[in-house]
């Protein structure tokens, strides 16, 4: 069976969604949050990569590169962020993390 | 093909469900563990598409500094991990749902979806032959020219992240001894050595 551009699109489609579905239900823990937040990036970087392999055109992987480089930057900072907060408050729990509302 | 296919079946498996372990994890550890799991597998997935440069990107990228520093972070912050476990089943059911349609809906994008002969004609930059030119070759011969403002902008996105993960992170302790080069160079006799004319017998 030959494997086609949509079998390549419903991994990256299940992949979209176990990150969403991450989301929703660590909804307490930073850290998770931003796992699953990476399985999407990655969902969008297979669903470039697959378009570009299978339409010829190399401009999908260039995208898929500079989608890894924000993926890359947005983990340090997030992370560092994280790092901060935790030696601030001491916790990473989503619901405390209120205190700019006032 | 039939080997392909088997590997495409394998890669695309076991992608989804160490992506499916790393949400489901009760560890973070082994959150981060399944999380490079996934990314070596869609590593193997971008090769079987032909984009060899890309895929072991992924795997320096991902699994040799992201997933490390997110291994790095779990570890070494103090977190009640189990507290915030609380609730987890309380929010699987609205989870459950909003995924299933979205995956539903997506599902039914892929069903219908059919790319016009014309797109591939229209291509930016068509892949060259692979027996010519090489994956990492054309993408750096387009990334190089292109692209070359983009490229820049993505190399001053990554030290903005880095100048922003220094300056948060980095922490001015109180208190700390530390060696003072430019105190110690400018230092004069003068006011290093002090002559003190003692008495014979008296001491200072």
């Amino acid at each position: 069976m030959e494997i086609a551009l949509g079998h390549y699109l419903t991994v990256a489609a299940i992949l979209f969604t176990l990150g969403i579905f991450g989301i929703f239900l660590n909804r307490k823990n930073v850290i998770i949050i931003l796992m699953s937040v990476e399985l999407m990036l990655l969902a969008v970087n297979i669903n470039l990569v697959a378009f570009s392999a299978y339409l010829g055109d190399l401009v999908g992987q260039v995208f898929a590169m500079f989608v890894l480089t924000v993926a890359a930057a947005e983990a340090a900072i997030g992370l560092a962020i994280l790092v901060t907060y935790f030696r601030n408050r001491g916790t990473v729990a989503v619901e405390e993390i209120n205190r700019m509302k006032g | 093909m039939i080997i392909q296919t088997i590997a495409f079946y394998v890669f695309a498996a076991f992608v989804v469900g160490s992506a499916f372990m790393v949400i489901s994890a009760r560890n973070p550890v082994h959150s981060v563990l399944f999380l490079i799991l996934a990314f070596f597998n869609s590593a193997g997935l971008f090769v079987l598409l032909g984009a060899e440069f890309l895929a072991m990107i992924l795997v320096i990228v991902y699994v040799g500094a992201v997933a490390v520093l997110f291994l790095f972070v779990v570890m070494m912050l103090d977190i009640n991990f189990v507290r915030l476990r609380e609730g987890f089943l309380q929010y699987l059911p609205i989870g459950a749902s909003v995924g299933l349609l979205l995956l539903v809906e997506m599902i039914l994008v892929v069903g219908v979806l059919a790319t016009s002969p014309d797109t591939v004609a229209v291509a930016a930059a068509p892949t060259p032959d692979i027996t010519v030119v090489s994956n990492t070759e054309a993408l750096g011969a387009l990334l190089y020219t292109k692209y070359v403002y983009l490229f820049q902008s993505a190399g001053l996105i990554l030290l903005v992240a880095m100048i922003g993960a220094i300056v948060l992170a980095h922490r001015v302790r109180p208190g700390v001894r530390k060696q003072s080069i430019s105190a110690q160079v400018s230092r004069t006799r003068a006011e290093g050595v002090e002559l003190k004319k003692v008495k014979t017998g008296d001491g200072i």
